[in-house]
């Protein structure tokens, strides 16, 4: 991981950032954006006012107020102004620094850019374009984001992932993709650049945060209309409070109706409401994955089903061939020959470990020369090859196998069906090797389910989400496998193309799906997903159609991702609740002390015993204010969410921050009275 | 146990365990099913639609819901104004009773067509019999409109398919998702039987049924009294199944002849609360919902015993202020009730008839004890605890729906109810609906209590200080409910406030209607989505928790200061 995360919260630096930022988003046009925010500065600025009118000779002190009392309180209310824009600030300053850290390994680096004819030129890595083309070799800095279109390399991505192991990156793959400031090990590549300067996601990401192009998120709205809506309660509460004063002869200071007002409208939730929507996508950041919209977070707190490839996320890597069958008559090295030769144009890992698990003595004495490959699709789910001599050799899943095999007019052999079975219901997967059209024997692929995978999925499944294994393995090998490790659902034998109908059907039930690719072809799930998180590693293709990227290029990320968004939208809700509840105990020393002078019989509702009507209105407007910073900490980091299900989620959340907010100011506001009263 | 508590608590249970088959048959008649009133008012219904060429199994949209439900309130509201202002010459006038002025006319048309029935006048000798049996009939078809509004949101609530948002819809009734249609059954298959049996028995128990002008009794003394009658009995009925509360005679239902006894009060009890709780227990039945119809009954009855206990506590332990002046409070606080009624059912009353928006009062709520008086406004204010006919569960929605989303959130997922996205625009309908009660009860309270510091000497307040703040603060509040009970004491009868409450009744009725069906609406376009395990379940005692708060918080927040100028400050001060 990154080395950030080990820092504590509050960085000096970042404070330092953060405070003149907070100071500049005092201009109105910014304070706009958030409605609670910005009455609070229109009631700060009221004071202002009021403040310097009261200060000359001969002012009204009736409603106007003591000089040194109005002071006292626009002092307070700007810096609740501060406290909010200071948690948005930091929260963007947090954001901008791990996004840097990130983009810092990207400086410029020389470029050997790649021309027409062979040549190469060096230049900076901020000249390059989009199409252009590049070469590294070992020891080199890659200087952009890229694909490669030619050679394999070994490449330490550990500037990015935090991860050391070097990993392997190769033309025409799946894994063809480099990433700018990442280093190459071994070997030669030609990659072509595949983003503008200043648009790769991480620069996206980076304007995000920075606010310049970040958008309310659709729950976002919603709630701050909801807050829009309590603080206009709260306006025609104060502006009818004047009228039933004069009815009740009680004369009210304009200090007291802007603290009781700005007390009142949920200035706690809504100071922290851009801080938690940043730190969202700071977690996820955090978390090695970049999000292209705020919007995605969100919706992954929403999502239902869950689309995992068994390969490197159930199970360890890819499946390793372990045995080969012969039927009866064939001798198993001719078996073992044919399948070697087959493999040869399998640029799988399975096709690869045939060819690894076959003695090197055996494969030696192979040749194809004159023979024609025939490659290894997802379509046909076949390779082989058509040698000199016409022999045609092929190997596959085994019912596409059986088909090749029928329509030739041959029987499927009776003993290596059986084998098939056998492997099949030992959750290994078989595969079918055959010998112009006739069967010859079978290969054993096996699996290694993941350690701890299985409590993931209870976790998922305890959090309400459906878990899909999606395997090009037959039923039922998948479904030996889908037990094994607990998910709910699984997609045997899936073509690309089926990913695509399996999300299209949930969709259409109403469901969200989120999805993990890295392919071209993931490339239309992706995008059709709800949330679709592409690897790094994965093609450009891939990256774009998705809606994020895990440099980490793990496959489990997606349940981290869940719960990042389920984070957010939680601390929005516990905020808001906490907020609202508040307002009860600031009814209480506020109600009280603007009427006890004029009403004796009111002060019975004084049942905090505040000191005095003045200590009163302080307490609670620097209750107001302090509580902004004090939960900034619990906003930057969420709240914690626990699969506990949705009701008793609800309980403990209901409990802890509506009852605690009902609690907690009661306490805080006689606190700060009796500090507050020293000064009396 | 105390007979007065054991009679209230009998009628309350007893009305609410009728209410569960009552919510079914309701349930039954809007989703267009078989029951046995078919044959005897299916040739009506059918005779009505053809006469007024009505199609009834033409679908509606919800903005065609309104457009309907608007122009019949619209032209009712023409028709009333005409009566009530040319009474004076028109039939039916046995006692030659004036035609009303035009702002008492404005103010009391209002009042019935949005069901709320606030009276500025006195039926003795405000209104002909032609105008009482009119506003009788008005009685029928505002509570008719109410309850057929709730049909609508049912029925938006039901739908699995989205429905378009303009363009005839495929809603599942197969009654036909008509407004027309709803409305219809409404008066013929609930209002109507229920009115004829409650009148038959009110009729038994000592009110008159006439259209014969005043009689003339010889007192003991020898001096004659003249009596005002008139058809009491059919009134008194739809009055309270109806939940409109207007009072045939000025006293309303401390009236002799239209409340004569302990048994006439018990039945006008249950009358006014059977359809409330039937049309919650309707919704669970229509839905197949029914837990999550028993956890919204047993919030609003959590609720409506919050309110009603405490009252009853008050008014029977008596007022402390009379206790020292050495007066027997064994009876209760007696000022302003009837003998024949006692403290306890008075309290009982007093708080199921605010909760509720009927309105009609069997004693002076002015002279309850100021706690009382204060959670009879509660009482309006939340306007949800049951509730109006129909409207009852659509001001519930409100609160539900501002529930749901912040629940949503707090299990950290996007809010949903009923299978359906709650977003920004249903957030923004729901905050507006429940903003306007404050901006309406407040802002009027506003405004009366500046006009009343600009001239002191207005005619307004029997009682200065803060009961007099209290009656005007319960006036505006009884008319934004569409409550239509006065605290009295107040001068009402002049354009200030024939004018103010019928703008604050206009848009007390007809914003809270079109909001829950709007949101209605734009739930039934949107995709459904199943439930899930980390769907927010609504039907659980957590989440009645959750609205309570809602309920609570919003209320506490909105009125606490005029509450504390009002009734709180009286409490401390005779305390």
């Amino acid at each position: 991981m990154n080395n950030n995360t080990k820092k504590g919260l509050f960085q000096p630096q970042l404070i330092r950032d953060a405070l003149w930022q907070s100071v500049l988003k005092l201009d109105p046009r910014q304070m706009f954006r958030n409605p609670v925010m910005f009455t609070v500065e229109i009631g700060t600025a009221i004071m202002l006012v009021v403040t310097i009118l009261s200060m000359r000779s001969g002012a009204d002190v009736a409603t106007l107020g003591n000089p040194g009392y109005n002071f006292v309180i626009f002092i307070l209310l700007f810096l609740t102004v501060l406290f909010a824009n200071f948690a948005e600030a930091f929260a963007e300053a947090r954001g901008k620094a791990q996004a840097e850290s990130l983009r810092k390994t990207r400086k410029d680096t020389p470029a050997r850019l790649l021309l027409d004819g062979g040549t190469t030129t060096t230049v900076s890595s901020s000249d390059l374009r989009r199409g252009d083309r590049f070469v590294c070799e070992a020891g080199d800095i890659i200087p952009t984001d890229g694909e490669i279109i030619e050679g394999l390399a070994t490449i330490d991505e550990s500037a990015i992932t935090g991860e050391s192991a070097p990993v392997i990156r190769e033309a025409g793959g799946d894994k063809s993709s480099v990433t700018g400031g990442t280093k190459v090990l071994s070997d030669r590549i030609v990659a072509s650049v595949t983003v503008q300067p200043g648009e790769s996601f991480l620069d996206k990401m980076i304007a995000l945060v920075e606010g310049a192009s970040r958008q309310k998120t659709p729950n976002e709205i919603a709630l701050t209309i909801l807050l829009a809506g309590f603080t206009l309660v709260f306006v025609i509460v104060c502006i009818t409070l004047k009228p039933f004063a004069d009815y009740a002869n009680t004369p009210i200071s304009i200090a007291a109706y802007v603290s009781l007002f700005v007390c009142l409208i949920p200035t706690t939730i809504g100071g922290l409401l851009s801080a938690i929507g940043i730190a969202g996508m700071d977690r996820a950041l955090r978390a090695n994955v970049i999000t292209k919209s705020g919007k995605a977070v969100e919706t992954a707190g929403d999502i239902d089903v869950l689309l995992l490839d068994k390969t490197g996320t159930i199970t360890i890597g890819n499946r390793r061939a372990t045995n080969f069958y012969a039927t009866e008559g064939t001798h198993r090295d001719d078996v073992i020959r044919s399948s070697v030769l087959s493999s040869l144009a399998d640029e799988t890992p399975e096709g690869k470990s045939i060819v690894e698990l076959a003695s090197p003595e055996l494969v030696k004495e192979l040749s194809i020369e004159g023979a024609t490959l025939i490659k290894f699709t997802a379509e046909t789910r076949t390779s082989g090859v058509n040698l000199a001599d016409g022999t045609r050799i092929r190997k596959g899943a085994q019912d596409t196998i059986r088909q090749l095999v029928e329509r030739a007019g041959n029987a499927f052999p009776e003993d290596i069906a059986k084998e098939i079975k056998y492997i099949s219901s030992n959750g290994g997967t078989p595969l079918a090797v055959t010998v112009n059209e006739k069967v010859v024997g079978a290969i054993e692929l096996q699996d290694i389910i993941k350690p701890g995978i299985s409590e993931r999925f209870e976790r998922l499944r305890k959090m309400g989400i459906k878990t899909v294994m999606v395997t090009g393995d037959n039923p039922l090998t998948a479904k030996f496998i889908a037990q094994k490790a607990g998910v709910d659902d699984f997609i045997a034998e899936a073509k690309p193309e089926d990913k695509m109908e399996y999300i299209k059907k949930e969709q259409q039930e109403g469901r969200l799906v989120a999805m993990m690719g890295d392919g071209t072809n993931d490339a239309p799930a992706l995008a059709q997903a709800d949330v679709g998180v592409a690897m790094n590693s994965g093609t450009q293709a891939a990256k774009e159609a998705g809606n994020m990227v895990d440099l980490d290029n793990d496959p489990t990320k997606l349940i981290e991702v869940v719960e990042i968004g389920k984070q957010l939208l939680m601390t929005r809700g516990t905020l808001t609740t906490f907020s609202i509840a508040n307002d009860v105990a600031k009814y209480f020393a506020i109600v009280p002390a603007l009427f006890m002078a004029s009403i004796p019989a009111l002060q019975h509702l004084n049942i905090m015993r505040l000191y005095s009507p003045e200590s009163a209105i302080l307490s609670a407007v620097i209750f107001n204010a302090l509580i902004i910073p004090a939960l900034i900490p619990l906003a930057l980091k969420g709240v914690e969410y626990k699969p506990i299900g949705a009701s008793a989620m609800l309980r403990r959340n209901l409990f802890i921050y509506g009852l605690g907010g009902i609690v907690v100011p009661f306490l805080g506001i006689k606190l700060i009275d009796l500090l507050v009263t020293m000064f009396f | 146990m105390n007979t007065e508590i054991l009679g209230v608590l009998a009628i309350f249970l007893f009305t609410l365990v009728l209410a569960w088959p009552l919510g079914r048959y309701i349930a039954k008649t809007y989703s267009g099913e078989r029951t046995w009133t078919d044959p005897i008012f299916g040739p009506i219904e059918r005779l009505f639609f053809r006469l007024s060429g009505i199609d009834p199994k033409q679908e509606m949209t919800w903005v065609e819901h309104l457009k309907a439900l608007l122009t019949i309130n619209f032209v009712w509201f023409l028709a009333t104004m005409f009566v009530l202002m040319n009474m004076a010459w028109l039939p039916f006038n046995p006692d030659g009773n004036p035609s009303m002025s035009p702002d008492l006319a404005f103010n009391t048309s209002i009042s019935f067509v949005v069901n709320c029935n606030l009276q500025h006048y006195s039926g003795e000798s405000g209104l002909s019999y032609l105008g009482q049996i009119w506003l009788m009939f008005l009685q029928f078809v505002s509570a008719a409109t109410g309850m057929a509004t709730a049909a609508v949101l049912f029925n938006a609530l039901k739908t699995r398919t989205p429905l378009p948002l303009q363009g005839p819809g495929e809603g599942p009734g197969v009654g036909g998702n008509n407004f027309y249609n709803y409305f219809l059954k409404s008066c013929t298959r609930i209002l109507l039987p229920l009115s004829i049996l409650v009148a038959i028995l009110m009729m038994f128990n000592g009110s008159p049924m006439t259209f014969e002008g005043k009689d003339t009794v010889v007192g003991l003394q020898g001096d004659t009294v003249q009596v005002s009658r008139g058809p009491v009995a059919a009134f008194v009925a739809i009055k309270h199944l109806g939940t409109n509360g207007g009072g045939f005679f000025g006293a309303n239902s401390a009236h002799p002849l239209e409340n004569p006894s302990y048994l006439t009060a018990l039945l006008q009890l249950f009358a006014q609360l059977i359809i409330p709780v039937a049309m919650v227990f309707a919704f669970g039945f229509y839905l197949r919902r029914r837990k999550l119809a028993l956890m919204i009954f047993g919030v609003m009855t959590i609720g409506f015993l919050m309110l009603a206990i405490p009252n009853i506590v008050f008014e029977m332990n008596g007022n402390p202020a009379i206790s020292a002046m050495g007066v027997d409070q064994s009876l209760g606080a007696m000022e302003g009730k009837e003998i024949r009624f006692g403290a306890a059912m008075s309290a009982y009353w007093s708080i199921l008839t605010t909760v509720i928006s009927t309105g009609s009062v069997n004693a002076m709520h002015d002279s309850t004890m100021p706690l009382s008086g204060m959670n009879q406004l509660l009482g309006m204010m939340v306007n949800g605890f049951y509730g109006g006919c129909g409207v009852g569960i659509l001001n519930f929605f409100i609160y539900l729906i501002i529930a749901v989303f912040i629940a949503g959130l707090m299990v950290g997922r996007t809010p949903e109810f009923l299978g359906k996205k709650v977003e920004a625009r249903e957030v923004k309908i729901a905050m507006i609906t429940a903003l306007l009660s404050p901006l309406l009860i407040m802002g009027g309270t506003a405004i009366s209590a500046w006009m009343m510091v600009q001239d002191p000497s207005l005619p307004w307040l029997n009682n200065p200080g803060f009961h007099g703040f209290s009656e005007m603060l319960y006036e505006m509040t009884s008319a934004n409910a569409n409550n239509g009970s006065g605290f009295e004491g107040l001068g009402d009868n002049n354009p200030f406030w024939n004018i103010s409450t019928g703008i604050l009744l206009l848009l007390g009725r007809f914003v809270p209607i079109i909001g829950p069906i709007a949101i209605g609406g734009l739930l039934a376009s949107k995709k459904y989505i199943p439930e899930g395990a980390g769907t927010l379940k609504t039907d659980t005692g957590t989440f009645g928790v959750m609205i309570f708060c809602v309920i609570a918080i919003i209320t506490a927040l909105s009125y606490f200061p005029a509450l504390a100028l009002g009734p709180i400050a009286e409490y401390f001060s005779i305390g």
